[in-house]
């Protein structure tokens, strides 16, 4: 620790169409928030500072999804004046619960939920931060794990790449010697298909996990929806299964719109 | 012949240290406010839309998303509400164990707001950062409470963000007896940290405003309101959960993404600490009256500024309220309450630290979600919160802009805003004449 850097680093987090649940993960590193706090200068934070510095930004943290034309056009700004830019949780990286909207017709939705359509101006589609700007780090999860954050930090200020495994939440189960809630109770578990990270939530508890942190690498999602089909899952249901958090990630996508023509083709015979 | 009267505009480009997006504008033409417009400019997300569709069983979970600070209110509004459409009442053992681990959440948000958000501009400094630098034990005891806060929510709900045990009926897996038992030390700890937080708020300078807006809070026998109750008002209503449509609307304005909520009148009210604890003064814990009181509260409190030390009275009250549940825990023989999916309709609220959560389903005969309603804190405080800024810029005109701008802000956050929250809701209702 004797070689202190010139400067230090400047932090800057950005919210886009969230719940503020991740950024505030950060917050919630109570007992390391203020160390993190002395290796960085908080640059840009509106939900924890009233002070703003002009960027460049070394590390930009962002949050949320693309879903309004003025977000698009602040995105390219943001990665304009970032030197490394991580997106965080599930919004960001996969364009969050409210991306349901791109399987739907927004202007139904927009009439729907407010009375005066014409103030509301938004994008028929919520799309996650890379299919608008280069991203150096996706960090999954809804909401982010705090102990993958501080991961990503101290990588950043180590000038390395964060060490946050790719594998399935079944590795997770294996490890901690959770009995598997498919096998003992029959439950549609999106394990197997789920990048790990969360910390093995769900499944002590009894419960599937329902596949918060998005899909792992590669993962075979035909397969396992098969293994529900089988175990008497009906098409819808597993539908909805893949269509929640990260409803817009390509793998659980391509399942969930497989899984919609199987359901509107059982409607339709009969 | 007076001269044209001088016109200031005053701006907040993007409002700090809230959750979520907003703006404010006032224009000042002499010394009358021509102008004042909170604006809220977070995007929309549609979760009244989404929902249709979905199983009873998502709403839980899907309506946590809404709120990263507060997930655990919309977790208990919205299972309450179909607990009551699908006539699945949870009772006893397990809805002490909904109530303890909200108590959890009302220590985390309300000492992330106190201590993190609030009190520096009390202290004149941008941010809690610059707090630690001056008196750090004061950010330190902030932190640990607030990681007690946390610690309640891990160990009933699985995580502190969008909790994964919590399910219409009950939970997954109710919590083992020594994890719940070892929260019993800490939480005695905490009911000290909170009294002594309590007194170092009570030194601020507080400005004077008094709201004069009906106040609006859940009310039950024998406790504190915080996961249920009926709606009670300062004027006289008392009226069950499923009455909510009925006395209070929303109308929707250009500049804000958030509806607007009023009475049925079309007045302003007022949510959140100040409406609970001027309602539910009585029912506050000793210890916590007595705080209050030496923080120089009276049985009822109309000044926004002094919403942080209603804050920490309700914080002392939560530790309590936690430990007295944790003492008395038993594991519960079953971990829910048998829910059968079919046709109904029904309403749920709690009390979000920020003010009355209310959520509003009809099922279809497979249990499905044909319509939803959520109206969120910061959206029925929205007009209270505009009256209040017109109070302050009209009670500071001799300020200047800087300092104008600054106490503006503090009056916005007096209120905790969450803009994440009032971002979406409804199909509205309003009803007039």
């Amino acid at each position: 620790m004797a070689k202190q850097p010139p400067r230090r680093p400047k932090l800057a987090v950005w919210k886009f169409a969230s719940c503020d649940g991740c950024q505030l993960t950060l917050l919630d590193c109570e007992d390391e928030l203020l160390e993190v706090a002395g290796h960085l200068t908080i640059a840009y934070f509106l939900e924890a500072s009233r002070a703003t510095l002009k960027g460049p930004y070394d590390l930009s943290l962002v949050e949320g999804s693309i879903t309004t034309p003025d977000d698009a056009k602040r995105i390219q700004r943001i990665r304009r004046q970032s030197r490394t830019l991580v997106t965080i949780g599930a919004c960001a990286t996969a364009g969050g619960i409210q991306a349901l909207r791109n399987f739907a017709d927004v202007d139904d939705y927009v009439r729907q939920v407010y009375p005066r359509p014409e103030f509301i101006r938004t994008l028929p589609r919520s799309t996650p931060i890379r299919d608008h700007v280069r991203v150096d780090f996706e960090l999954k999860g809804c909401p982010i794990s705090r102990h993958q954050l501080l991961e990503v930090i101290a990588a950043f200020l180590a000038g390395r790449r964060p060490s946050i495994p790719e594998v399935s939440q079944c590795m997770e189960c294996k490890r901690h010697g959770t009995p598997c809630v498919m096998v003992t109770r029959g439950l549609p578990c999106l394990g197997p298909v789920t990048q790990a990270g969360c910390g093995n939530l769900c499944p002590p508890l009894g419960r599937a996990c329902y596949g918060c942190f998005g899909p792992m690498e590669t993962p075979n999602t035909a397969s396992l929806a098969g293994w529900f089909a089988a175990s008497g899952t009906d098409s819808a249901a597993i539908r909805d299964l893949f269509r929640t958090y990260n409803a817009a990630a390509p793998a659980f996508r391509r399942e969930s719109e497989a899984q919609a023509r199987t359901t509107s083709s059982h409607a339709d015979d009969a | 012949m007076p001269t044209t009267p001088e016109t200031r505009t005053i701006k907040v480009g993007a409002l700090t240290r809230v959750e979520g997006e907003g703006a404010l504008l006032v224009r000042i033409r002499g010394d009358t406010v021509a102008k004042l417009e909170l604006r809220i400019y977070e995007p929309p997300r549609f979760f009244e839309a989404l929902l249709r569709g979905r199983p009873f069983s998502d709403a839980p979970d899907i309506t946590a998303r809404i709120c990263g600070i507060c997930p655990l209110a919309y977790i208990t509004s919205a299972c309450q509400a179909m607990e009551d459409a699908l006539g699945a009442p949870v009772e006893g053992a397990l809805r002490d164990l909904r109530r303890l681990a909200y108590c959890g959440e009302w220590i985390e948000s309300h000492v992330l707001h106190v201590a993190m958000l609030h009190a520096p501009d009390f202290l004149g400094v941008p941010d809690a950062f610059a707090i630690a630098e001056t008196d750090p034990d004061l950010v330190k005891t902030a932190l640990r409470l607030k990681r007690l806060g946390n610690r309640i929510l891990e160990v009933v709900g699985g995580r502190a963000v969008h909790p994964v045990n919590f399910r219409v009926g009950g939970f997954y897996k109710v919590p083992n007896r020594d994890a719940v038992k070892a929260l019993a030390e800490p939480l005695r700890w905490g009911i000290e940290a909170a009294v002594g937080m309590t007194a170092a708020v009570a030194a601020f300078d507080f400005p004077d405003l008094d709201v004069a807006a009906t106040l609006v809070a859940l009310r039950e026998d024998g406790a504190y309101p915080i996961d249920r109750g009926r709606i009670v008002s300062d004027r006289g209503l008392d009226v069950p959960v499923a009455d909510f449509g009925r006395h209070f609307g929303e109308e929707h304005v250009a500049r804000s993404n958030a509806l607007h909520g009023m009475t049925a009148a079309g007045e302003p009210y007022l949510t959140g600490p100040l409406a609970r604890y001027t309602l539910n003064h009585d029912r506050l814990s000793p210890l916590a009256r007595q705080a209050a009181a030496e923080a120089g509260l009276g049985p009822e409190c109309r000044n926004p500024f002094r919403s942080i030390i209603v804050r920490m009275v309700e914080v002392i009250y939560a530790c309590e309220e936690a430990l007295r549940l944790v003492e008395a825990y038993t594991p519960p023989e079953a971990p829910a309450v048998p829910v059968v999916a079919g046709a109904g309709e029904g309403h749920g609220a709690s009390e979000a630290p920020r003010g009355l959560l209310y959520h509003h389903y009809r099922l279809d005969g497979e249990g499905r979600i044909t319509f939803a309603d959520i109206v969120p804190p910061t959206a029925q405080n929205q007009k209270q919160m505009e009256a209040d800024l017109r109070a302050v810029v009209e009670a500071n005109l001799g300020a200047d802009d800087a300092t104008l701008r600054w106490r503006c802000e503090q009056a916005i956050r007096n209120y905790d805003p969450c803009i994440s929250c009032a971002t979406h809701f409804l199909d509205v209702r309003v009803e007039r004449g």
